[in-house]
């Protein structure tokens, strides 16, 4: 059951490139993604909706064309909206990206994705 | 056995089959030692392009029916004769074959069906005889070797009455061992008269004769040898080796730095066969009865196979490997002298000097230094970290299943929904241990890092120093058996500050780190085990490998989002090298090999 990158992994990643302030979120560049169906915990979802940058969530699934009608702003109660925390799963938990980089808004650096992995590695001189 | 047999056959051939048929047809226990010795046979006449043949011929290749099995020619020769007239059976040095050649064809069949697969009885052993026939048997005499340059060999130096006379006069009774310094070694018995030649330090004390001199006996012997010039200068040093039957003492150099250039040595009781080599031309023994360096510490020597009963009279000339046999070896005792020297050694082989160019005593590794630089610190990490990570990741993987309990009772007393970061997280064993968790691991080593996106863990490769998640995203971190690997200080603190920066204010990390000063209850680490102490009790080989193989014995420490430095106390940070190397800790170093040295026989 190997699985690659989700974007609730995307959501927590930040560009860690020496002198860059502004690293997040970072840019999906996909040349291959793929969904994966995982079981649906709505008390998972709706614990992990308050830890995410919704904003990031939202940018990324629209860089996927995965972002189906999600919101720019997170709706109220979303708790006891089923239809609202099946959506944020599916983006979350099954939208996964196999192959392409993550580009770091201010650096430009790009960090591939090889095989659903980041790598994240920076070079000396970027430390 | 079957698949053994097939494999054998498949390698070898139908040459091999016919053979070992038959082998295995005559003797339905046959060992497979003996097959392997077969084996090596065949291998060896691949290499020599000896053919083999399957169609009788006149020679054979008796395996197993070597010198070097402890096979005499004459309870070969016997086995062979009764098949026929031998015409010729050759028997090299220490190997554990030979070649007959019969007069006839007709009576190499009878061998090759009647001895092939028989046990021949030889002394207290026995050996099972392989027979194959081979196309034609090289018999390599060697060239004439001259006695090595400066050896003199004298024969019958002394009467059988002297020869008395001086064995008489060693006195092997333990009375007076302190004044002679008498000794009982693995497989000689030793004694000095003069000086000691200490076998601890391969040294003469020349400060500190013994009581004993060289014995009066001695002084007729000693003195004829200066009048026939074989020596300008008298002996103050003696030594006695005596050797039982089946006792002999291994290849040596002897220390000569201690004396001046002139070693004599008497043999006197079983003559024997010493072989000497020359450090250069390894492939060139010498062989000589009664010479003066070494013995095999066998039962029996190689001799020229004359008459047995007068072998003592044969000729020194062991050069013809065909004509060999063994004799076994009676007690023998060696008398040698020599002239303490008192001042260095200048002789005009200093590689070989054990006082000039010879390699000096190893030295006690440097200390454990620190690397001075960010640059060095990283370089070393590199090299004894992250190849090692990489190159035995899926080993590491195997053999790290356990989760240790403790880390277990951290990850389940986190709230569920928490987010986790897990730096350093190797094969992933905590990602899954809490399924109500986000959890999200990071390690060095994309090998690694592999093995958690298998297991279906969300995992990506990142440096510990740096580690690319926001800031205050994470509900707990942990670290564990990852931050010692940080070569500095000031790395292990810049990674324990990373952690902090992930956690979100009133989040947890859960860090495991060890020392090797570390102690507990006054106890020291019994997973790092101190250089001069036994394995400890509990210690598992079988799991000791590079890391976190037992949970540490220090008590683990929950910290709240701020560190505690007690773990780097131990750091001695006032060591400053230039050359950045570490000592590195290994689990399984091979025991160094031992070297004997020896003085003169």
């Amino acid at each position: 059951m190997f699985v690659n990158m989700k974007l609730l992994t995307h959501n927590m990643l930040t560009s860690h490139v020496k002198g860059v302030t502004k690293g997040y979120p970072l840019l999906i560049k996909a040349t291959e993604v793929k969904v994966n169906e995982v079981d649906f915990n709505p008390q998972f979802v709706s614990r992990m909706i308050p830890k995410l940058e919704w904003s990031a969530l939202v940018q990324a699934a629209d860089e996927l064309g995965h972002r189906q009608d999600l919101p720019v702003e997170l709706v109220p109660e979303y708790e006891k909206n089923e239809e609202f925390l099946k959506k944020v799963h599916r983006v979350l938990l099954e939208v996964e990206v196999i192959e392409g980089c993550l580009r770091c808004p201010e650096s430009g650096r790009e960090f591939p994705i090889s095989r659903g992995i980041p790598n994240m590695l920076l070079n000396d001189d970027e430390v | 056995q079957q698949d053994q047999w097939s494999r054998l056959v498949a390698e070898f051939g139908q040459f091999f089959h016919a053979t070992l048929v038959k082998a295995v047809s005559i003797d339905n226990t046959l060992h497979i030692c003996d097959l392997y010795l077969q084996v090596f046979v065949v291998k060896l006449f691949c290499i020599k392009s000896t053919s083999l043949r399957l169609s009788p011929l006149q020679s054979l290749v008796v395996a197993n029916g070597g010198l070097g099995n402890g096979v005499s020619r004459e309870e070969l020769s016997a086995a062979l004769k009764q098949m026929g007239e031998v015409d010729k059976l050759i028997m090299h040095p220490n190997k554990p074959y030979a070649f007959v050649t019969y007069r006839s064809e007709e009576s190499a069949r009878k061998a090759h069906i009647n001895l092939n697969g028989e046990k021949l009885q030889c002394g207290e052993n026995s050996v099972t005889l392989y027979l194959s026939y081979v196309d034609s048997v090289t018999c390599e005499e060697e060239a004439s070797v001259p006695l090595p340059e400066g050896l003199v060999l004298v024969e019958d130096f002394v009467c059988s009455e002297e020869e008395a006379l001086l064995l008489a006069a060693i006195d092997w009774s333990s009375t007076n061992t302190d004044v002679t310094a008498q000794k009982a070694l693995k497989h000689r018995r030793v004694k000095h008269y003069g000086f000691e030649f200490r076998y601890d330090n391969n040294n003469v004390d020349k400060d500190k004769p013994l009581p004993a001199g060289i014995p009066q006996e001695c002084l007729p012997v000693l003195e004829r040898c200066v009048k026939n010039q074989h020596i300008d200068i008298m002996p103050d040093q003696l030594t006695v080796n005596q050797y039982e039957s089946g006792q002999g003492i291994p290849p040596h150099v002897d220390t000569h730095s201690a004396f001046e250039d002139t070693i004599m040595s008497l043999s006197l009781g079983a003559k024997t066969v010493m072989e000497f080599r020359h450090p250069m031309v390894a492939s060139l023994p010498w062989f000589y009865q009664n010479g003066a360096s070494w013995i095999t510490p066998r039962k029996f020597d190689m001799v020229p196979a004359c008459e047995p009963q007068s072998f003592g009279d044969a000729t020194p000339d062991l050069r013809t490997s065909s004509n060999l046999t063994l004799s076994k070896r009676g007690t023998r005792t060696s008398l040698t002298f020599r002239k303490i020297r008192h001042e260095p050694c200048r002789c005009a082989f200093p590689s070989a000097c054990d006082s000039q160019g010879a390699p000096p005593a190893p030295s006690p590794p440097p200390p454990p230094s620190l690397p001075c630089c960010h640059a060095d610190a990283a370089l070393l990490e590199e090299q004894y970290v992250h190849r090692v990570y990489d190159a035995i990741a899926s080993h590491f993987s195997s053999t790290r299943h356990s989760p240790w309990p403790r880390v277990c009772h951290f990850l389940s007393s986190l709230p569920p929904g928490s987010v986790l970061a897990d730096v350093g997280c190797g094969n992933g064993k905590y990602l899954g241990v809490n399924p109500e968790l986000s959890a999200v691991g990071c390690d060095r080593s994309s090998a690694l890092v592999q093995i958690c996106a298998e297991r279906g863990f969300q995992a990506f490769v990142s440096d510990a120093l740096s580690v690319p998640l926001r800031e205050a995203s994470c509900d707990a971190c942990i670290s564990i058996a990852v931050i010692h690997h940080f070569s500095t200080q000031e790395r292990r603190l810049a990674a324990v500050q990373e952690l902090v920066r992930l956690l979100k204010p009133g989040g947890r990390a859960l860090i495991y780190v060890w020392a090797f000063e570390q102690e507990y209850n006054k106890q020291r680490s019994k997973y790092l085990k101190d250089q001069n102490k036994e394995l400890p009790e509990n210690h598992n080989p079988a799991e000791n490998s590079p890391e976190e193989s037992q949970e540490p014995q220090g008590k683990s420490s929950v910290h709240n989002s701020s560190h505690s430095e007690d773990n780097y106390r131990t750091v001695d940070n006032n060591q400053h090298v230039t050359d950045g190397k570490l000592s590195v800790h290994t689990t399984a170093q091979p025991s160094k090999p031992r070297t004997f040295w020896f003085p003169g026989i």
